[in-house]
Parts: structure tokens; sequence; C-alpha cells
């Protein structure tokens, strides 16, 4: 068993109103950010985890998103990286 | 009729909600602790409002999974009604229950404040004692109450009857500005398709008594009690 440090990353959903985003988009565009189309406000978990590959690992994750990490009806996550801790 | 009032660590209307069964209505309330696996026989539960684990990770994401929630969706199974008032609506959205979610409100700030709602269903058990077309006066308090739901899934809350409540101005109409916290077609309170669990956003239980304000929330625990009674 290995340790794996993990790395998911949560968004809402395209095309859910994310009125967070949407004034960070704004912002972007006031301050001469213009080639900006969409900015989407979520959050980072990271997660220490024993696993014995990374392939085990990510498996893990994503049932822990489906499960509770993540809203299925208005979110998406990606695990953005699993590297050794 | 003896009706069970849930308490997680973090509620904050768990209290108003048993006051208002057994003063203001005169049925039997139970207090339901969130540890526990037992429903101790009661007909009605109620998710009270408040914070349950602090709205960690999502509002009602962690309360889902408490021991009494697998109770309470046992309970559902059976056919038997479940009342989810904020915070217990967005268990109940998180726990499957109910379709949809509940976001952050627009504004991205908390609101406070007495609101009216239109009757659009009085037809399930939680609304017998009201009209179709009446508006109440209850109030909100919440950070996260925009429902939100795919296309399909609110075609088919708009096709079923499964919206009991939206928001509305003073003329009863279903206005932007009405909205407080700009939830799709502006619902604040569904049904599921079975009809035995409603979710609200509004407060009923602090609407059981002019002196807190409004009244009109007394009728929708007496239209529970004529439901279970029939």
């Amino acid at each position: 068993m290995t340790r794996f440090r993990v790395a998911v990353h949560i968004v809402p959903r395209k095309g859910i109103l994310d009125p967070q985003g949407k004034a960070v988009a704004d912002a972007l565009h006031s301050l001469g950010f213009g080639q900006v189309h969409d900015v989407r406000v979520g959050r980072q978990l990271v997660l220490e985890i024993e696993g014995d590959t990374s392939q085990d690992v990510s498996a893990s994750v994503r049932a822990m998103c489906d499960k509770l990490l993540a809203n299925p009806v208005t979110e998406d996550y990606e695990i953005a990286g699993v590297s050794p801790a | 009729m003896r009706f069970g009032v849930v308490t997680f660590p973090g509620s904050n209307c768990d209290d108003d909600a048993y006051i208002a069964v057994t003063e203001a209505l005169g049925a039997e309330g139970v207090r339901l602790w969130h540890k526990d696996h037992d429903l101790q026989g009661v007909d009605v539960v109620i998710l009270p409002g408040g914070f349950s684990y602090g709205d960690y990770l999502r509002a009602g994401a962690i309360a889902r999974f408490s021991p009494i929630m697998q109770e309470v969706i046992e309970h559902v199974r059976r056919g038997a009604p479940v009342l989810g008032i904020c915070n217990g609506f967005q268990i109940a959205c998180e726990a499957q229950l109910l379709p949809g979610a509940l976001l952050r409100n627009a504004s991205q700030m908390f609101v406070s404040e007495m609101v009216t709602v239109r009757v659009e269903n009085a037809a399930t058990r939680f609304t017998n004692r009201y009209t179709n077309g009446q508006q109440l006066r209850i109030p909100v308090a919440h950070g996260d109450g925009r429902f939100t739901i795919d296309d399909a899934g609110l075609q088919r809350l708009q096709d079923d009857g499964q919206v009991v409540f939206r928001y509305v101005d003073a003329g009863g109409r279903p206005t932007e500005h009405s909205n407080p916290n700009a939830a799709m077609d502006n619902i604040a309170g569904i049904v599921n398709a079975r009809g035995n669990v409603l979710g609200m956003m509004p407060h009923p239980e602090r609407a059981v008594d002019l002196r807190c304000g409004s009244g009109d929330g007394l009728a929708l625990f007496e239209s529970m009690l004529c439901a279970v009674a029939a």
C-alpha cells in the first residue's frame, strides 16, 4: 500500500447559474481581460489516501465524488492529480 | 398522531417545529436524535431548519448520511410523510427524497424576511387546508435557497403538480423581485412524485401565531393532521 495525495476540483456544472463566477468574470473584463469567456468558482479538496496503484485510488475517489463530495444535480468534478504523498 | 422532529448537530429550528406541533397544533411531538436508528413510531417526520454540520461541503450533504436519515428514507419508502423545512429541504434533496438541489442565493446574501407564497397545489396531504391560489405570508431565512433542477426535471414538476408553493408579489404574480433567492420558476416548495415528501424553504413553523407576525403556516400542520387521520 502506498499513500497518495489526490486533488479533486469541483465546479458548478456549465449552464447552471453561478453568480460568483459571473461576478469574477465581470471584474476580469473590467480589468481589461476581455478574452475571458466564462468563469466558474468551485472548490478544491485534497485527500491523502492509501491504495495499491494510482488507478485504484482514482476509482475510490470517483466513488467518493459520486456519493458525497460532488452534487450530481449541479456539479462536475475532475480528479486533477494523483501523486505519491 | 405523532410528529417526530429530528435534531442534527446545527439544527436551530427544531424547537420551533416542536412547539408548532405541540402548542400551536396540539398534537404529540417526539424528539428524534440524529444518531438514533429509531423513529419511535411517529406518523410524520419533520426535518427542521438550521445549519446541520455547519453546511460543510454543501448544505445537507453530511446530515443526509446520519443514522436517523436511513430510517427516514425507509419511512418515505413506506409512503409515510416527511416535511423538510429550509435545511430539511436541503437534506431531503441531498438524500434524493426530492429532485433538484438548493444553491447559494443568487444575491450571495443571506435573506431573512417575510415573503408571500402562493399555494399552487392544495390537493397534497400537506396543503389540503389551503385553497389553490391562496397567498400565505411566511418568513424565509436562508443563504442557500435557490432551487435548481435540469429542464426535464422542471417540466415534470410543473406537469405533475409537484410545485406546491411559489414566491409571488402582493398581487400574486411570480415576479423576479418577489423571488428571494432566484429559485427556478419562483419555486419555494415541492413534493415528490408520490406526494409524501414536502420540501419548502419558507418556515411555516415560524408562522403559527399572529404574535409571530403570521398564522398562515398553521394550516400546513393541520393539513397533515387531516391527511393522517383520514
